[in-house]
């Protein structure tokens, strides 16, 4: 075991893992990060807690990580590389080591214009892979980025983002593999609504044999309007929504059912696609539903290892 | 190449001036003329402007390239006018303004905002292709550098918002990763891009400090 927390287990030990998104507050309560968090926590086997996602300014993630590891919840703490420098990523790391937490989500980060501080100063010292391989030097290596030595053990679980939907298509498999080899042990995907798109892909890992490396999760929204579904299409960056999709919820009567309905199908689809270890639901806002998702997708209940 | 600058908002200005009564305007013959943003009309727009403010402009003139040595020659030989204002509205580069304050001991003021040293990619149209940062990667790049012309300055694009060749940050700017991917699939290095770029020494750039060269001549 790398880390040994919960979602480690559940990958390593060959079963389907379910995991969900937590959205820190715009605000100093830990009673919000508390209530979501009991929300999801017997439907899923580990929560992420977003780094000011979108570049809008919230809790920490490392506050909102320590705050789920009190009721229990194996908490996946996010880390962008917008905001910190190798300085304060290093240091953020070991401070969540030292409260419990073991997964760790890297990623680029949303450009800062789309958030509520757009004319805040960006840093992106290293980028997504290079903080993969940053965190897998400090975990077997025991080296920071400069060389030095890192004192004590840095048990981490590694993770990732991929986005089958973004171009050039035909890089997306390479740049998996360039993950890989960084050092990710799970990947979490943008939000798949074009199922045969995201199938190609997933077919294209497995011939790399990539699926057998890294486990792979895929990410699913559900969709509580239309209104979200149109906004989610046309304003945030790297998901895509087949035009199908929103016909079907202008269509419903009750789009709010359609929108719960529409995940539920991909991920009976996605449950038969091979190489494919897991989904992940990024119901941010609308953690309440999460439960219901799990149920019906026949996911509860979950392992306990 | 040509330093690409844009007039600051009049409010700004007379906002910088608003201790001032007397302005001398000092332009530039060579990019701020090109641009519009500092030549001969803009000047004299400028000096039309501030008399309407209240101002009195003591003179003006367009210096060939304001940020040469020769400054020094031009600012000596109108002194007289010069000195019969207690400021200099330089409407140039940051680089004029700075080389027109090093030669006089006066209150010197911007008239524009530099923006970045522009490279022409199509008529009238600059694009910014190079940070300056002392530690050139463009070799790994097929020519392009995605530090500046990245977004999020990845080294190892692109990211996931790349769509159909464009940025996610506004769909006018081309993703520099997406160019970079076609120029190497092109020339046939695709195979380049399985590397991992490694972390970037940055104490090259502006972060490491300050920043200073010396030339050093055969004779040392």
């Amino acid at each position: 075991m790398k880390a040994g927390t919960n979602l480690e287990k559940i990958l390593e030990s060959g079963q389907f893992a379910v995991t969900a998104e937590v959205g820190p507050p715009k605000g100093s309560s830990p009673a919000v990060i508390r209530r979501r968090g009991e929300l999801v926590r017997n439907s899923v086997d580990a929560v992420n807690v977003t780094d000011n996602q979108t570049a809008v300014v919230r809790m920490s993630s490392v506050a909102g990580c320590a705050i789920l590891k009190t009721l229990g919840v194996d908490p996946i703490m996010q880390i962008v590389c917008r905001d910190r420098n190798r300085i304060a990523i290093q240091s953020d790391v070991l401070g969540a080591i030292a409260l419990g937490i073991g997964n760790i989500l890297c990623l680029s980060g949303d450009h800062q214009r789309f958030g509520n501080h757009p004319t805040s100063k960006s840093v992106f010292d290293i980028d997504s892979m290079q903080l993969i391989q940053a965190l897998k030097n400090m975990r077997d290596e025991k080296q920071f980025i400069s060389g030095e030595e890192v004192s004590g053990e840095v048990p981490i679980y590694i993770g990732a983002a991929a986005n089958p939907f973004a171009d050039p298509f035909e890089f997306r498999v390479a740049r998996l593999a360039k993950k890989v080899k960084a050092g990710a042990d799970f990947i979490q995907t943008q939000a798949v609504y074009d199922v045969d798109r995201f199938r190609r892909w997933m077919e294209a890992v497995c011939e790399r044999g990539l699926d057998k490396e890294v486990h792979i999760l895929a990410g699913v929204i559900p969709i509580r309007s239309v209104g979200m579904a149109r906004y989610m299409r046309d304003y945030v960056a790297g998901v895509t929504i087949p035009d199908e999709i929103i016909t079907r919820l202008e269509q419903a009567e009750k789009a709010k059912e359609e929108g719960v309905r529409i995940p539920l199908e991909i991920i009976e689809q996605l449950k038969e696609i091979p190489g494919l270890h897991g989904i992940h639901i990024m119901a941010v806002g609308w953690e309440d539903i999460v439960p219901e998702v799990v149920e019906r997708a026949g996911l509860l209940p979950r392992p306990v290892l | 190449m040509i330093t690409i600058t844009e007039q600051k908002p009049f409010e700004e200005i007379l906002q910088s001036l608003e201790k001032n009564t007397a302005v001398y305007i000092i332009g530039c013959g060579t990019c701020a003329t090109m641009l519009h943003t500092g030549g001969k009309s803009e000047v004299l727009t400028m000096k039309e402007r501030l008399e309407e403010a209240g101002k009195k402009v003591t003179g003006w003139m367009v210096i060939p390239t304001a940020c040469d040595q020769l400054t020094k020659a031009a600012l000596v030989e109108s002194a007289r006018t010069i000195q019969e204002a207690d400021s200099i509205l330089v409407m140039a580069c940051a680089f004029g303004v700075q080389t027109v304050g090093f030669y006089i001991e006066m209150q010197v003021y911007p008239a524009l905002n530099t923006l970045f040293v522009g490279k022409e990619e199509g008529p009238g149209h600059f694009i910014d292709v190079c940070m300056q940062c002392g530690n050139c990667v463009l070799a790994s790049t097929a020519g392009i550098c995605p530090l500046v012309r990245c977004a999020k300055s990845l080294l190892n694009g692109p990211c996931g918002g790349s769509v159909g060749g464009k940025c996610e940050v506004n769909p006018d700017i081309p993703c520099a990763w997406q160019i970079i991917y076609d120029r190497l699939a092109a020339q046939g290095r695709l195979v380049e891009l399985d590397k991992i770029e490694p972390i970037r020494d940055w104490g090259t750039s502006a972060s490491g400090g300050p920043r200073w060269f010396n030339v050093v001549t055969s004779d040392e």
